[in-house]
């Protein structure tokens, strides 16, 4: 019996190993690769899939949650009154400021309308917990627990308590993925909170440093500037802190300064994060102006636009 | 009967095993470190009861881990696809190798699925990964006994137990 099943292994196996498979195989992986890097169908096949994916991720997080939780439990008891305290003098310092905030607020409502300006800077945000999975340790991203059953949309800012720390790159039923600003693939225009210069911060793939790769050898940075986000480009709303330039140095050809930043945002430490509801007004060239001149040959627009400017 | 089905919920339990193994987070500083446990748990199969094992389930396998990982569709696909194709052609080679050469045959296949990795990254744009990309295929190297036991031992457990 025992030695039937064994030839019976060997045969299949050879079987197996054939050469021409691998080849199909092999070809039929490229394909979908080429394919799927065209036309990202792997995050439709990964919402219909959804109903696995998600509980693998929670799943899988659980031992360290729980690790985090008995962690807390068994926090003694000299930390927790030490941290408290420090948290009541942080909250006595952050009601001052928003004392003064308010203020200010009050303030500019005023002045607005008196400028009667159209475009408020309210802010919708939205707290979603960090799913702790790794997905690919060499892509900087990470899962967070809310999804398009939570009014997720692609492209939303991602912030923390002390910066930006991404943007929202797809989302599944109830979980998303958010690109870290870190991510060797994502940019994200700021500047240079001192000066006032725009520049163009690049992730690194590293989780702890930011680049701005061209900076022009005649601009005012130094170590220790802060970075903000612009607004330009519309995806991140201006005026959240990024990083603090930590280095400056001559490029690789002499033509320009750079620069690398420490993100403000706790990328690695994070556990709650605040998503922003609204996206910022678009910010970029004005839409196309309609064609003004001579009618063109298409029927309906050729009848209707003359018509109307023969009238006035 | 009973005896292949509780082998059989073994098998899918192991790879389910690594799937999880895969997600679960570690601490920043040695997460680099992780071993690839998929192609390691699907070595241990290739080796001890390879009807179970050919390159269709490794592709259908691979592309379940893409799913996961939300990569690139098909990547995980002909890793495993390559790294199960030279197992099985050398089954009968590896499976008689002491515990250190087959452990170093382990580090060569690894290599080889990171060299195929950074190929399929190169094709499609992205950039050069840091320098500790190289580490995991050595820590799957002195993985690689300790799976092997735990896994002989407790299928032999089984079989001990069903019979």
């Amino acid at each position: 019996m025992a030695i039937a099943r064994n030839d019976k292994a060997v045969l299949f196996a050879a079987d197996a190993a054939n050469t021409l498979r691998l080849v199909a195989y092999l070809g039929l992986a490229i394909i979908m690769m080429v394919v799927d890097h065209r036309g990202a169908y792997l995050s439709r096949i990964r919402s219909g899939l959804s109903v696995v994916i998600e509980p693998m991720y929670r799943l899988a997080a659980m031992p360290s949650q729980l690790a985090h939780q008995a962690g807390l439990g068994l926090a003694d008891r000299s930390r927790l009154t030490e941290e408290n305290a420090r948290l009541q003098r942080e909250l006595l310092l952050a009601q001052a400021r928003l004392d003064r905030v308010n203020l200010l607020r009050r303030q500019n409502l005023h002045l607005e309308q008196l400028l009667d300006v159209q475009h408020s800077l309210g802010l919708g945000v939205q707290l979603a917990r960090i799913i702790d999975v790794d997905t690919d340790p060499f892509r900087q991203r990470v899962t967070v627990d809310a999804g398009s059953n939570q009014d997720m949309h692609v492209g939303q800012a991602v912030l923390d308590a002390q910066g930006v720390m991404g943007q929202v790159v797809e989302t599944l039923p109830n979980t998303s993925t958010v690109m870290l600003i870190t991510d060797a693939s994502h940019a994200i225009p700021v500047v240079i909170d001192r000066t006032g210069m725009r520049a163009i911060a690049h992730g690194t793939g590293q989780i702890d440093a930011l680049e701005l790769p061209n900076v022009p050898i005649s601009a005012d940075i130094k170590v220790g500037d802060k970075l903000m986000t612009s607004g330009l480009g519309g995806h991140f709303p201006a005026g959240f802190p990024v990083g603090t330039v930590d280095s400056v140095k001559a490029g690789a050809n002499g033509m320009f300064v750079v620069a690398t930043a420490a993100p403000s945002a706790a990328l690695d430490r994070s556990v709650e994060v605040l998503i922003l509801h609204e996206l910022p007004d678009p910010v970029g060239p004005p839409a196309p102006a309609q064609p003004v001149g001579p009618p063109s040959a298409t029927p309906a627009s050729a009848v209707a636009v003359p018509a109307k400017g023969t009238r006035r | 009967m009973n005896r292949l089905r509780a082998a059989g919920i073994f098998f899918w339990a192991s790879l389910a095993l690594c799937y999880l193994l895969q997600l679960m987070p570690l601490p920043h500083a040695i997460v680099a470190f992780k071993p690839y446990w998929l192609a390691l748990v699907l070595l241990y199969w290739a080796l001890e009861s390879p009807d179970r094992v050919g390159l269709g389930l490794a592709f259908a396998l691979g592309l379940f881990g893409d799913a996961l990982s939300g990569g690139l569709l098909g990547e995980h696909a002909l890793r495993l696809c390559v790294f199960v194709f030279i197992v099985l052609r050398f089954r009968a080679r590896l499976r008689f190798f002491p515990m250190w050469q087959q452990a170093l045959a382990v580090l060569a296949l690894l290599l080889n699925d990171r060299i195929l990795l950074l190929m399929i990254r190169a094709c499609i744009g992205e950039p050069l990964p840091p320098p500790d990309f190289w580490w995991a295929p050595v820590t799957g190297m002195l993985a690689w006994p300790w799976v092997f036991l735990l896994l002989d031992d407790l299928r032999s457990r089984l079989r001990a137990h069903e019979s």
